[in-house]
């Protein structure tokens, strides 16, 4: 131990006050993100407001976590949520067990699922980490309207799916 | 049999080829195979999968999808195309090269597959077939990795319902004709078939002709895609979220193997499983669909008690309801007595609690498992010909099968057994049995069997069958080849003399007799003794040894069963209504099955303590002191003891409900009246039972004689009366879709019977008797005269409660509304 040893410590304090600063002003400024950070997960909808899921559970057969919990419903003419014959009844995702690997988001065969760059998933309980349906689905946007509704877009099945973003711009016009 | 080559002996030794056999090479395998053996199955065995659509081992071949393409070469010369393996028999000298070995017969199923893809839909994803379906797995190891077609797929309207229960999804079809082969061949219901040609070829009904079938679901289960779905369970879970457990149908006595696949504490759906003894692969819609009964909403879950002060019941512990139920119990039995109804749907083990508690806690033979008509003529039969048969010694299914001819007296097989009508079919298409209905009109079960009707009036059957050796010589001697069987039905008890004539006509030929009753657990309540003269394993009341030998084995003071034989349903019916019986121990009873309701009323009003172990409200719940909450199959284990005397030992399916066993309450209920069952568990129980073991007392044949029947007056006729499979009974609530497909509500008459009693054919008709009347549509069909049939307990035709009349009842008929 020589006899400068205790400036050489002050040397080092001194030095880091020239360095760029790490420090997060974290809550008060949020943090940016990438943008394909995998944050909660969302679930779309169609154009004209109906859910994109169908049900199909691919996402929860995909989850090597085993956090997302998928039911299936049968559409009728009465009570539509999604255009074709079934959909999502009951989808709820734990985020207690969600490790956030996105293997959900690609084997989803109708871009249903997707995740956003929303990464405030803590809380002081467990029940309110299991997302459910209502919290997951993506908010209404002007021009579309809440589910159980008919197909609006287009005139049949071909059109609703190929033109209806089109369609729903022209209708917005 | 396989006799694969051995790896110790020398190679140059020859495989020894038995006679009826062939030997040929499957993929450099050297393979014996029994001649007539389909190419795809010897390869199997060798542990060699070829994929296929069509091919079924329990269908006829058929060659429809063209998957199961192979090389073959006879005699040294290659056939010049791929063969279809699932067509194509086995002969000596044959080489074949499956997949495995030639890229010939791999690129060409590669391009079969390509084909089937072309019009096959992308909607995996909300495809119920998705995740088990034979299609995607195939294409996923068979298949070429891409598409080559991009022009449009040939499109239907998504799914059309050919029936309340079965969806059509046509654009997934890939024409294997699974589903049309399975109805014309295995259960005789046609109604479902190819259609059109060409591109358009596809799977459909006849407009006005919906798939009303009694095993259609089968056709869904066996579909390679998933064109045939069910509307039962249709998009409610993934091959993967669903727990699979083993099980055993409650329905019906035949104790069909079944799959049950449960999801978060429900079950999704049931399946057919694979009991080549017993069910072979299918298994009925009512064995497939019913079981949501169990989760219907007002299912006990807490017991009952009778409040003192306002005369409702109210919810209690399971203490209270206890010390209570064991209080009053106590009380009822130092008075007159106690009788127990136990109803026939209970699990062997369950079956022994009610016939143990009897003996040990109520000190009383007054015990009945029969919910139904009854007659001591039928305990006797039972007592001497039935308890104790066992696959070993009796009529089993394969027996059946390999019968040159069978008897079926009283009994519909298809209502009550379906199971067993589709051996009778199976056997009578197959190995030509002759199949003998005794009954009283050509029902559909005799056309699918291709059997001959012996038409006569109910209550008849008896003289019919004394008549046999005179009248119908040609049925004695059918009957008199070895392995001839008689088939008995639950009916048979409405007759008098009917079980009599049967012992006597199966000794003078030598065929072997089956009681097959339509409830699950009446075999083995019959063998645990919860029957007035018998004690657990076919030893009677009666049987000083016998009684001490049970005695020992329980544990108990000598003196303790009583040596009198008890009452019988009706017997102990009319005791409470006497007052010379004060208590009631309930199973699932209801009393319109009874032989008469307002008897059972009656009983129920007069007795002055009654408890009931229920899962759901029923007329008992009303008059009951007590209620305990029990589990339902599902979510208990236990056995059934088929019409064969077969055990058909099952686990819980559902763990953990909470639910208890009526095994286990009665245990708990005899501890609190000083006595123990030893039945705390279905597992305890069935050792306790298995302590006791089989020691068939010899008893007495029956012996009535055939009554003479006096014909109809004018304005009268004979009612003939049968259950439907799919009726109105409580395991089936909860299940529009199967009750969708019940077969319609009509009485049946013969025309002259019509013209005699002035009714209209396609009108209305009211059948009445002191008691009430229904009125319901009426139809011609082959029937003896002064005859009509009204099914038993269908629709708003419930014949017991609304008539109070049963098989063989006299009853007014007349034409148009009351």
């Amino acid at each position: 131990m020589g006899m400068l040893d205790p400036v050489k410590g002050f040397g080092v304090t001194f030095a880091t006050m020239f360095k760029k600063v790490v420090t997060e002003e974290y809550p008060e400024v949020k943090k940016v993100t990438a943008p394909r950070f995998h944050g909660r997960h969302q679930l779309n909808r169609h154009p004209d407001g109906l859910e994109k899921c169908v049900g199909c559970e691919l996402c929860a057969w995909a989850c090597p976590a085993d956090a997302i919990f998928v039911e299936g419903g049968d559409n009728t003419e009465e009570e539509r949520y999604s255009p074709g014959e079934r959909y999502g009844a009951d989808y709820q995702i734990n985020y207690l067990r969600c490790i956030g690997c996105g293997l959900c988001i690609e084997a989803c065969p109708t871009r249903s699922l997707t995740m956003t760059n929303e990464f405030e998933l803590a809380d002081d309980n467990r029940q309110d980490l299991i997302f459910t349906k209502e919290d997951l689905l993506a908010p209404l946007l002007p021009g579309m309207e809440q589910p159980p509704h008919p197909m609006r877009l287009g005139d049949n099945e071909q059109d609703y799916y190929v033109n209806g973003p089109e369609l729903a711009k022209e209708a917005q016009k | 049999m396989t006799i694969a080559p051995d790896k110790t002996t020398d190679k140059s030794t020859e495989i020894v080829v038995p006679e009826g056999h062939v030997k040929l090479v499957i993929d450099g395998l050297e393979v014996v195979a029994p001649k007539g053996e389909l190419l795809i199955r010897t390869a199997e065995r060798l542990g060699i999968v070829i994929p296929r659509f069509c091919d079924h081992p329990l269908l006829d071949p058929a060659g429809a999808c063209r998957q199961c393409l192979v090389e073959v070469e006879m005699g040294g010369r290659p056939m010049p195309k791929p063969q279809a393996s699932c067509t194509m028999t086995v002969a000596d000298g044959m080489v074949v090269k499956t997949q495995l070995t030639s890229p010939v017969a791999d690129k060409a199923q590669a391009g079969v597959m390509e084909l089937l893809l072309i019009n096959h839909p992308l909607d995996c994803p909300i495809c119920d077939k998705g995740g088990e379906c034979p299609l995607q797995n195939q294409a996923l190891a068979h298949g070429r990795s891409d598409s080559r077609f991009h022009e449009h797929k040939r499109t239907f309207p998504k799914p059309i319902s050919i029936s309340t229960q079965v969806l059509l999804d046509r654009e997934r079809c890939v024409l294997c004709q699974r589903c049309t082969r399975f109805s014309a061949q295995i259960a005789g219901d046609p109604f479902i078939e190819l259609l059109e040609r060409g591109s358009q070829q596809q799977i459909g009904v006849a407009k006005d002709k919906p798939f009303q079938s009694y095993f259609s679901g089968n056709t869904i289960q066996i579909c390679p895609v998933g064109a045939l779905t069910s509307a039962a369970y249709r998009f409610r879970a993934r091959p993967f979220d669903l727990v699979s457990t083993p099980s055993v149908c409650e329905q019906c006595s035949s104790g069909c193997a079944e799959r049950t696949d449960w999801r978060r504490g429900k079950v999704q759906r049931k399946l057919a499983g694979d009991d080549p003894e017993v069910n072979e692969e299918w298994i009925c819609d009512k064995g497939r669909f019913a079981f949501r009964y169990a989760t219907a909403d007002d299912r006990f879950t807490r017991p009952m008690v009778r409040d003192a002060e306002s005369g409702e019941l109210r919810e209690s512990s399971w203490t209270e309801a206890l010390q209570i139920a064991a209080a009053g119990l106590a009380e009822t039995r130092d008075a007159n007595g106690v009788g127990v109804l136990t109803g026939g749907r209970l699990t062997v083990e369950d079956a022994y609690a009610y016939s143990k508690f009897a003996r040990i806690a109520l000190r009383t033979n007054d015990i009945d498992f029969r919910a139904r008509p009854h007659s001591a003529e039928e305990l006797d039969f039972l007592t001497s010909s039935v308890v104790g048969t066992n696959p070993d010694n009796g009529v089993t299914f394969k027996g059946i099968e390999a019968a040159p001819a069978a008897l079926l007296v009283a009994f519909e097989p298809e209502e009550e057994a379906p199971i067993v009508f589709l051996r009778l079919r199976k056997a009578a298409r197959n190995k030509k049995t002759k199949v003998f209905h005794l009954g009283q009109f050509t029902t559909p079960a005799v056309e699918k069997t291709f059997g001959t009707l012996l038409a006569c009036v109910p209550g008849g059957e008896a003289a019919a069958l004394h008549g046999l050796p005179e009248h119908a010589s040609d049925v004695v001697d059918e009957l008199s080849k070895p392995g001839a069987v008689i088939l008995v039905g639950e009916r048979a008890a409405e007759i008098p003399g009917a079980f009599t004539a049967v012992v006597k006509l199966a000794e003078r030929t030598g065929a072997k007799v089956a009681w097959i009753p339509r409830r699950a657990g009446e075999r083995g309540a019959l063998a645990v003794g919860a029957t007035p003269n018998l004690l657990p394993g076919g030893r009677l009341v009666t049987d000083a040894a016998a009684r001490t030998e049970v005695e020992r084995t329980w544990g108990v003071e000598e003196g303790v069963i009583s040596a009198k034989p008890g009452r019988d349903t009706t017997g102990i019916l009319t005791a409470l209504v006497a007052g010379e019986l004060d208590g009631l121990v309930v199973g699932g009873v209801d009393p319109f099955d009874l032989p008469d309701p307002e008897l059972a009323e009656k009983a129920l009003s007069k007795a002055s303590f009654i408890v009931s172990l229920e899962l759901r409200p029923s007329a008992v719940t009303a008059h009951a002191n007590v209620v305990l909450p029990i589990a339902p199959a599902v979510e208990k284990s236990g056995s059934y003891l088929n019409w064969e005397g077969r055990h058909r030992v099952f686990g819980t399916t559902l763990e953990g409900t909470g639910a208890l066993p009526d095994c286990r309450v009665l245990d708990t209920l005899a501890v609190e009246m000083d006595a123990d069952l030893f039945t705390q568990t279905p597992a305890a129980s069935a050792a306790d039972l298995a302590r006791l073991g089989d020691n068939v007392s010899a008893a007495a044949a029956p012996n009535v004689p055939a009554p003479l029947l006096s014909p109809p007056k004018a304005g009268q006729a004979v009612l003939a009366t049968w259950r439907r499979l799919i009726d109105n009974g409580s395991l089936q609530d909860g299940e529009p879709h199967l009750a969708g497909t019940a077969r319609p509500v009509v009485a049946k008459v013969s025309e002259a019977t019509a013209g005699h009693l002035g009714i209209e054919l396609g009108g209305e008709i009211t059948v009445s008797t002191a008691r009430g009347s229904v009125t319901l549509p009426v139809e011609a069909d082959d029937l003896p005269d002064g005859v009509v049939w009204v099914p038993a307990n269908s629709g708003d035709v419930t014949v017991r409660r609304n008539l109070a009349a049963g098989h063989g009842s006299v009853v007014s008929v007349s034409g148009g509304k009351a």
